[in-house]
């Protein structure tokens, strides 16, 4: 078992300590995290991976503010976000996350664009700005033209692409991607993973990414897995290391 | 997120669920159009028996013979013969507060000019009745004291009479059989309209009291004695001076009950104003329900909504709504139904209740009180059954709503 034992002067964009969460299914205690401990320096890009009941769904969630931990302390950016209201919480998914998911969760019968824009409207944009920064980043998807479009009228790969820019829109730190490929081809899940590789290249973004496919895993810098609750391994992905 | 924005997510989820929108609002729509017909229907005939009663005169008190006292066995008003035309005279010289004191009794039958004979009201009554009643003449001249106390044969005839025994002929000066005695028409009385109680005043004939009284019905006492009041606020004063001095001409001790009944159009029409409104408010009740059932519509429709748009709700918490967002625009969205629904129910209602008075006769206003109460109510109806189901969406666990199928 390999620890990922580097020491960079990079700020660590999420660090948890001991995080642990329990559900109370009538009333009988289920841990499903059993203490986790995870740094996470700006710009990188990490594979979570593990089979399915290992936590790693809980982790996300807590990561992505969704859930609280039930112990233990969650630190985004500096600051902890552990015990906070159900509201605040939703100000942090809105400024500081970008969420990617396996079944794109873009709003059906509503335009591309408008899907880029929502998380706009929650952080209170003007409608011009919201517009033009939805166009630009729909460009970059290479999605001009399709900006009228309602996703049931868009491929798999589209879709996700939409909702890629859905998650740039509010200019976010992190981006969670859980199974972003899971519903694609193999081909077009390459092109995801190009962009998401892109992505972390070019602009920086810190990529956590959950995926069972170890392809996919392979693109990450750093893969974490989980099994039982705990991270059993945290190995660097020599192929990708970032210089 | 702000108030218009909120907004617009809410209509254009109203726009695109059209058909479900539509027939939720139509709950909203029959319920409001309902309340505003019925209401404006109740004040419309509110309004015409009121208009009708104050027809009968300003400062009018009518003085019946007989008793109307609650408990104990009477005999209704009219059915004793204790009211003389000496009483008349009486309250005439002794009550300063009677301005005009008319005599009243009345036969009705058939009455005959040439070929035409139409069955008719005959009112026995004073020179003054004009004046009592507010009740100008259209042609002719009214027959005055002299008429009376001679029991002269002459009349005065109401609109409808003129029309069915004259038709295009002018009547002034002609001869009427009233009970086969030939009667002058002296004159012709202006429209009055019908009075409460379905009496159109028009059908009638006014000749003086004396004659009626000898000549058609032979008898010395009277039916009614007309009264009219300085003024509205002598009214109570005159009531009570009249009271006074019909007790003291009758021989009444103090413990014995009035022998006459003595009425004002104020206090009929507050009688008749009292059961009105409580038809209208019965009425609009009666509509409310339906408007109940429209707002438990809405609350069914959204809660089939919230539970249909789980996902988006997720979808729309996972990229930054709080909870006051999503309470928001489900709330508008019940809100914005319920009041479009209510603009339509007014538009609606307004018609019907136009079409109504057409039909039954009634002159309905559709005024903007009833108007604005319906709008308010709407509104309220969507803030009250939209609230449980937006309450309940803005609590969904984001989680859980995402991984809804």
């Amino acid at each position: 078992m390999l620890q990922d034992t580097r020491k960079d002067n990079r700020e660590n964009v999420v660090k948890v300590i001991n995080l642990k969460k329990t559900y109370f299914l009538d009333g009988v205690a289920v841990p499903a995290l059993k203490g986790v401990n995870l740094e996470i320096p700006e710009g990188s890009f990490v594979s979570i991976t593990g089979a399915s009941g290992s936590g790693k769904t809980t982790f996300m969630n807590i990561l992505g503010c969704l859930d609280t931990p039930t112990e233990g302390e969650y630190i985004l950016e500096g600051t902890n976000v552990s015990s906070l209201t159900p509201d605040k919480l939703a100000e942090i998914r809105n400024k500081k996350i970008g969420f990617i998911f396996q079944n794109f969760n873009l709003l059906a019968r509503t335009s591309a664009i408008e899907n880029v824009e929502l998380p706009l409207i929650y952080a209170n944009t003007s409608k011009q700005e919201r517009q033009k920064k939805a166009m630009s980043l729909l460009e970059m998807m290479g999605l001009k033209g399709f900006e009228r479009h309602f996703p049931q009228q868009l491929s798999g790969g589209q879709q996700q692409r939409v909702a890629i820019a859905r998650a740039l829109v509010n200019s976010p730190r992190i981006i969670l991607a859980d199974e972003p490929t899971g519903n694609l081809d193999s081909k077009t899940s390459y092109e995801i993973m190009a962009i998401l590789t892109r992505l972390n290249q070019e602009m920086g973004v810190t990529i956590i990414l959950v995926t069972h496919e170890h392809d996919i895993a392979a693109y990450a810098q750093r893969i974490i897995t989980f099994k039982d609750g705990v991270i059993i391994s945290d190995t660097v992905n020599a192929g990708k290391e970032k210089s | 997120m702000n108030l218009s924005e909120a907004f617009k997510v809410s209509t254009r989820a109203i726009y695109k669920n059209k058909l479900r929108s539509i027939l939720t609002g139509l709950g909203i729509i029959i319920g409001i159009a309902a309340v505003v017909a019925l209401v404006s229907i109740g004040q419309g005939v509110s309004k015409k028996i009121t208009n009708q009663i104050e027809a009968l005169g300003s400062n009018l008190l009518i003085v019946f013979p007989g008793s109307t006292s609650m408990g104990g066995i009477h005999g209704g008003f009219g059915s004793v013969n204790t009211l003389m035309p000496s009483d008349a005279v009486a309250i005439a010289n002794q009550v300063p507060d009677a301005l005009y004191v008319s005599p009243g009794v009345r036969w009705i039958g058939q009455t005959v000019f040439q070929n035409q004979n139409w069955s008719t009201t005959v009112m026995g009554v004073g020179s003054s009745f004009p004046m009592i009643r507010d009740w100008p003449v259209a042609e002719g001249n009214f027959f005055d004291k002299e008429d009376v106390d001679a029991s002269a044969n002459v009349c005065a005839i109401g609109q409808v009479v003129k029309e069915q025994l004259f038709g295009g002929i002018d009547p002034i000066g002609k001869i009427i059989k009233i009970k086969n005695i030939p009667f002058k028409v002296v004159a012709v009385m202006a429209p009055k309209g019908t009075a409460g109680f379905g009496q159109d005043q028009d059908d009638m004939i006014l000749a003086p009291y004396t004659t009626i009284q000898k000549k058609l019905l032979g008898i010395d006492y009277l039916n009614f004695i007309f009264v009219k009041a300085i003024s509205s606020s002598a009214i109570n004063t005159a009531q009570q001076e009249i009271e006074a001095l019909l007790r003291q001409r009758h021989n009444i001790s103090s413990k014995a009950d009035d022998d006459f009944t003595i009425r004002n159009v104020t206090d009929m029409l507050s009688a008749v104003m009292s059961i009105t409104n409580l038809l209208t408010i019965f009425l609009g009740s009666i509509a409310s329900i339906s408007l109940l059932v429209g707002g438990i519509g809405i609350m069914n429709i959204m809660l089939v909504s919230v539970t249909e748009r789980t996902r988006e709700i997720g979808i729309r918490m996972a990229v930054g709504a709080k909870r006051r967002d999503i309470l928001l625009q489900f709330l508008l969205e019940a809100v914005t139904l319920s009041t479009i629904g209510g603009i339509i129910g007014i538009i609606l209602g307004s018609i019907l209740s136009l079409t109504a008075s057409s039909f039954i006769k009634v002159p309905i206003t559709v005024n903007i009180f009833p108007i604005i109460i319906a709008f308010i109510f709407s509104f309220a109806v969507g803030v009250f059954f939209g609230l449980y189901p937006a309450t309940k969406a803005s609590k969904l666990n984001p989680i859980e709503a995402l991984r809804y199928e």
